[in-house]
Formats: structure tokens, C-alpha cells, sequence
């Protein structure tokens, strides 16, 4: 009986196995016919998405049948710094050497966009006809101080079968060679030395002060946001720590503020400074313990740099817009503008940053643009901007 | 080094453990340091005779019955000395002091901040040590003066009598900015130290504005003092601020020369103002002229 049975269930099992096969089999068809499909729509109909990812190592370039394509072509050359390749994609290449759309997009005077790469970008087609359509191109750039961006508005005309961009080139400032004459004040100082007589006292450390400090509880995590001032004659580089404290005097993190801060200031120079502490929330801290320092450093009082037409934008695109003017004759390679933001009280309720893409020169106006969040904007009554600088020259 | 001076320790502690009770040294209480001085033993043969202090160990070969002579500056290191007879199996010690000889050579002053604001109250203070030719610190009450004169010939004096070797005082900046000579001094002997008065805060900021090519306005500050009259450092940062329309411009200048000097755009019906630090100036509305 048992015998019958194992032989039944052996039968069984086999046409069990036979039918697995089947299905499988007709199942791998499916997915081949469908992969085959699916190649064929996405060759015959290729991708519309408004979006892209750069791809520094594409290397195949395919005619552009459409605008889109056309923008996507293009941009991926810029991505992988192909200038000449993408200058021949242009429509508009009449209009400009190719140097100068380089430079468009590289900056000139070893400025931040000079070492940036373009990340990703969004395209948002706005208008469409038979034979030209305009989109909108959005470039995220990385850069060593984190990401950039840089909206395009692109013309794509057709010519025959073919679509190409019409870039709109925003050509580099120059300034004509002259002589700026600059009366320089710059500090030196000498230290003291292992010779000198351990009662020899060295030089002073400059004398700063933290003038306002105010913590806020965003997001999950506490953001500490303050004012530092040096009240010394002499140039200071500070630095300002904090750490959260509990009930118990144990710290529960101690963070500094490692660009939000004007670190070299000047005499009677205020910088705003804000130290963020992930993962730790408002509840949970008693006390805070502020350690403020500076050092005495070599400066120098130059460039000064005007900051204009400052301006606060409203909600959607919450903002502080302005112009960065350099007042002095020398380049300034990066620049670095810190805003602080106060309420009707007085009290800093915002410390946000922006790093302009584009080198200063003198007299030349360049753009900024410091985000706001939405909620924070509707506080805002009041701001202040300072501007540090970096000089390529002076890092050698 | 640590090792030959846990060995000394533990020989002069085994010998001193040995030492018999009858006095054949005859040492001084107290020498003062680097002196020439003689003791006399006791008894007949030869002896050793081996001297431990902070910093020194000598021994001597010594007649007993004879005088033992210490030359000048053999015995210099200032504090507690033991010193053991070894002669045959009954080594002998004694304990004396060696302190700083009477004449001062050296003081270490120690003045602090070496840069302050001006008109501080007891904003600066010197101590001074005073040592010996060996370096050896005097413990004994001296009257050290302190004097601390500006670049304009003003001086203040003060003297203090140190305590255990050191005397300090505290002194108020003067009102008049510049490197001071802060001296500590006693008897010939004497340090100097510079110690640099600054202005302080600015007192007033006046500002004045007169058009400028390209719609430009040209801002200018009076020269900037501090409220004792002294001429604000170049380099101090003046802020300036342009309010117009719901737009705003600043710049932070230096002071170059006593005076801080800009252009901001040009906006009749604007609001400019000028600040440093904490301290703010005059304001102007600017009308085109």
C-alpha cells in the first residue's frame, strides 16, 4: 500500500515538475519579448523626463531629435568640461568664441566656479512649436564649499532634422589694465621667541566678546546663533565652540562654527557665528557653555568689499538678494557673505551663508542670493551682511 | 639622572641611619650660598667626608682633626643640605641649610597684559622675582619698586616688599595712548618690560557725504578718537549703512589714517549711518548735495 502510494506521489511529483518547467519556460519568453519591447519603445520613443544626472564618463553623442535632447547633449558635455564639443553643439556660435563660453561657464580668476563641477540639472521645458522651443535649464555645480546653482533660460531651434541650443551667454566681466593705487595696512607681528627670558611676556591675544548668542530648537536639533566682536586694535582669528550641557553638567556634544563665522576679524569687526548640533533637542539641554578664542594673525585690512542693494524677497522664494562690490584694486578670488537676521525685538533668529560662484573684481558688481527658510522669513525684520574674502595670491 | 638621584637619596639616607650620635662636624646652621667657609673635625685618621644637597654631591677627603675648607661658589644651590663623616665603621652626619646670598642679581618680571586699553584701573599688573647670582630665589624681605612711566615723561611709582621672593603690584594704564616702560628694579639690579596702552572705544563717529562721480555718494568720517582724545587705531572697522526704499547697503572700512572713506550708490531720500563695534556715529539723509 505504501509502495502504491510512493509510486502515485512519484507520478504526481513528475507531472508537478513538467508543469514548473512549462511556466517557466513560457514565463522567461514574457520577459524576453517584454525587455525586447521595452528597448524599442525606449528607442523609438526616447525618454522625455525634465531631469538628468551628469555623466562626466558618457562618452556617445546622439543626434538630437528633439529639444530636450538637444539641452541633454549639451549639458552632459559641459558636465564632462568637453568645452569644444559642446561649442559645437550650439546654435549660436556666431555670437561667441569659444573662449568666452568657457569662461561663461568656468568663471575666470580661479574663482569657485573654476574647480566646480556641474552635478546634476533639471530641465523645464516653457514653450514648445514645430521649430523652436525654450527651456529652462537648472545646474547643480559641486564645489569644495558644497553645491551651487545656475538657472539658464535655453532657446532650441531646429535645423533639418536636428535641434540645437542657442546659448545665452553671460559674458565675463573684464576690467580694462590700469593701475589701482592702494595705500595698504597690514599687521605683522612677532612672537616670542625660545630665547627670550621666560618672564618676557608675549603678545597679547586679542580681546573678543560674544555680544548676542541665541539657541533654537528647528528640526529636531539645536542651532546656537550668535554675534562675536573683537574689541582689540588688533586683527583677531577666532573661532567659537559650544558645548550643549544636561542637568548633570555632562556634555552632550560640543560642536564649533566651522563656516558660519567671519574667522579673521578686525578691530571693533562683528561676525555673526552659528554652530548646528545634530540629533539633540532643546529638552534635553540645561545649560550652554560658550568658548570663544582668538588669535593674534597676521592681516590685512584689504579688500574692502561694498555690499548693496540688499534686499529681503518674500516668500516663495524667501530670500536676501544684493551686490557684492569690490571697493579695492585686487582680485578677489572667492567670496563668502554671511547674513544675520533679527526680528522686531532685535533678537538673531537666522545666520545663513552663500558663496558667490564668480571672482570679485574691482568695481564689478556680482550678485548673491542668502536663503531663507519660509517660516524664518515671516520673522525677519531686520539683517546684516558681512562679506570675508579668499586671495588666491595670498594662500601661496 | 633619576636613577643617581634615588641612589644618592638611598645613600645618604643608609648613612645618616648610620651615624653614630657624638659630633665630630661642626657645621654652620645656614651658609650662604657660593661662600667660602671651613668646618672643624674632630678625632685623628682619614675620613670622607661626602656633602648632599639639591643639585650638588661632592665628597672630601679630610684629616680628622683638621679644619675642612669649602671654596667659593662649591656650595651654590640654595636649600637643605646633609653632610656624613665616613671614618672606619661609625660614619657621622650633619644637617645644614645653604640660602640665597644677600645681594640680588636678577629679577624675572612677569607684567601682564602687555597691551591694554587706556585709563584701566589696576588694568596692569608686575610681579618681579628676585634671585641671586646662582638662581637661587631670596626668600628674605626685599623692597622692590616698580615704576611705569608713558611716552609723554608721566610716571607712576610704586614699591612693594616681597613675600617668600616675590613682589607685585598692580598700576592704572594712562590716559595717554602709546608703549609704556614698566621697570621693576632693586638696588642695580633691574627688568624692564614694554607695555603697550591703546585707545579705547571710539567716543563719537561724524560723518559727512558729498556726491561722487557715477551717482555715487562719497562718505567720510572725521578722524576717530576715543573719549580721552587718542586717535583710534588704523585698521578699526567703521561701518557704513545706506538705507533706501526697503534696500540697504553697508561696507565695513578701516580707519586708514584716522579717517574711513567710502562710495555707496547715490539715493536722494536715503538714510546712511555709521558705526563701530558697539558705538554709533551720526546720521545723514542724503538730498543729492
Amino acid at each position: 500500500m505504501s509502495a502504491d502510494l510512493r509510486n502515485v506521489n512519484a507520478g504526481h511529483e513528475n507531472a508537478n515538475r513538467g508543469a514548473s518547467r512549462g511556466i517557466g519556460v513560457i514565463l522567461g519568453l514574457v520577459l524576453a519579448i517584454g525587455t525586447v519591447a521595452l528597448i524599442a519603445i525606449g528607442t523609438i520613443w526616447p525618454n522625455q523626463s525634465d531631469s538628468g544626472v551628469a555623466e562626466p564618463n558618457a562618452r556617445v553623442i546622439i543626434s538630437a531629435s528633439s529639444p530636450q535632447d538637444a539641452v541633454n547633449d549639451l549639458l552632459q558635455q559641459i558636465a564632462r568640461r568637453e568645452w569644444h564639443s559642446a561649442y559645437e553643439l550650439l546654435g549660436n556660435k556666431g555670437e561667441f568664441s569659444e573662449t568666452e563660453f568657457k569662461s561663461d561657464l568656468t568663471g575666470e580668476y580661479g574663482s569657485l566656479r573654476s574647480y566646480a563641477m556641474l552635478n546634476q540639472f533639471d530641465l523645464q521645458p516653457l514653450r514648445a512649436s514645430a521649430d523652436q522651443a525654450e527651456i529652462r535649464a537648472h545646474l547643480i555645480w559641486s564645489s569644495v564649499v558644497g553645491t551651487f546653482e545656475d538657472s539658464r533660460d535655453l532657446r532650441v531651434v531646429r535645423n533639418g532634422r536636428h535641434w540645437e541650443v542657442s546659448w545665452p551667454i553671460v559674458k565675463e566681466a573684464r576690467v580694462p589694465p590700469q593701475v589701482i593705487p592702494v595705500n595698504y595696512l597690514r599687521w605683522d607681528v612677532i612672537y616670542r621667541g625660545p630665547e627670550d627670558d621666560w618672564g618676557a611676556q608675549d603678545v597679547e591675544a586679542p580681546h573678543v566678546r560674544i555680544v548676542a548668542m541665541h539657541p533654537m530648537d528647528r528640526a529636531g536639533e539645536v542651532i546656537l546663533m550668535g554675534e562675536i566682536l573683537n574689541e582689540d586694535v588688533v586683527p583677531a582669528f577666532v573661532t567659537v565652540k559650544a558645548s550643549l550641557l544636561d542637568s548633570k553638567g555632562n556634555a552632550l556634544g560640543t560642536e564649533d562654527a566651522f563656516d558660519k563665522i567671519s574667522h579673521v576679524l578686525l578691530p571693533k569687526q562683528v561676525s555673526p557665528f552659528r554652530i548646528d548640533f545634530h540629533n539633540i533637542r532643546m529638552s534635553q539641554v540645561d545649560s550652554i557653555r560658550m568658548q570663544p578664542s582668538s588669535n593674534l594673525v597676521p592681516a590685512s585690512a584689504d579688500p574692502v568689499i561694498g555690499i548693496e542693494s540688499q534686499k529681503l524677497n518674500p516668500v516663495p522664494d524667501a530670500s536676501l538678494t544684493g551686490q557684492l562690490v569690490n571697493q579695492s584694486g585686487q582680485v578677489v578670488n572667492v567670496a563668502h557673505v554671511i547674513g544675520t537676521f533679527y526680528d522686531g525685538g532685535g533678537q538673531i533668529v537666522w545666520v545663513a551663508d552663500q558663496y558667490p560662484s564668480r571672482a570679485l573684481l574691482p568695481g564689478t558688481p556680482v550678485p548673491f542670493q542668502i536663503s531663507l527658510p519660509a517660516d524664518i522669513s515671516n520673522k525677519v525684520k531686520t539683517y546684516r551682511v558681512v562679506a570675508t574674502t579668499y586671495i588666491s595670491s595670498r594662500i601661496q | 639622572m633619576m636613577a643617581r638621584t634615588l641612589f644618592s637619596c638611598a645613600f645618604v639616607i643608609s648613612l645618616a641611619g648610620l651615624a653614630a650620635a657624638q659630633p665630630a662636624l661642626r657645621f654652620p646652621p645656614s651658609v650662604e650660598a657660593g661662600a667660602a667657609f671651613s668646618v672643624s673635625t674632630a678625632g685623628s685618621g682619614d675620613a670622607t667626608l661626602y656633602v648632599v644637597g639639591p643639585g650638588d654631591a661632592l665628597a672630601h677627603k679630610v684629616h680628622l682633626g683638621e679644619n675642612v675648607a669649602f671654596a667659593a661658589d662649591e656650595l651654590h644651590n640654595a636649600g637643605h643640605y646633609v653632610a656624613i663623616l665616613v671614618a672606619g665603621s661609625s660614619p657621622q652626619s650633619v644637617q645644614f641649610d645653604v640660602v640665597a646670598s644677600r645681594k640680588p642679581a636678577a629679577i624675572s618680571f612677569l607684567a601682564k597684559p602687555s597691551r591694554l586699553a587706556v585709563n584701566r584701573e589696576n588694568g596692569i599688573s608686575g610681579v618681579a622675582y628676585i634671585f641671586d647670582v646662582f638662581g637661587n630665589l631670596m626668600l628674605k624681605p626685599e623692597e622692590v619698586s616698580f615704576q611705569l612711566s608713558d611716552a609723554t615723561g608721566g610716571a607712576q611709582s610704586r614699591s612693594a616688599a616681597s613675600h617668600e621672593g616675590v613682589a607685585w603690584v598692580q598700576m592704572n594704564s594712562a590716559p595717554k595712548a602709546g608703549p609704556a616702560q614698566f621697570k621693576a628694579a632693586l638696588d642695580s639690579v633691574h627688568a624692564t618690560r614694554v607695555v603697550e596702552q591703546v585707545p579705547g572705544d571710539p567716543c563719537s563717529i561724524r560723518m559727512s557725504a558729498r556726491p561722487a562721480s557715477g551717482q555715487r555718494v562719497l562718505l567720510q568720517t572725521d578722524p576717530v578718537r576715543d573719549c580721552s582724545g587718542n586717535p583710534v587705531p588704523d585698521g578699526t572697522i567703521v561701518s557704513f549703512t545706506e538705507t533706501f526704499q526697503g534696500r540697504q547697503s553697508t561696507v565695513d572700512v578701516p580707519l586708514k589714517r584716522g579717517v574711513a572713506e567710502t562710495e555707496l550708490p547715490a539715493e536722494n531720500g536715503a538714510v546712511i549711518s555709521a558705526a563701530a563695534g558697539v558705538v554709533l556715529g551720526n546720521e545723514i539723509r542724503w538730498s543729492g548735495r
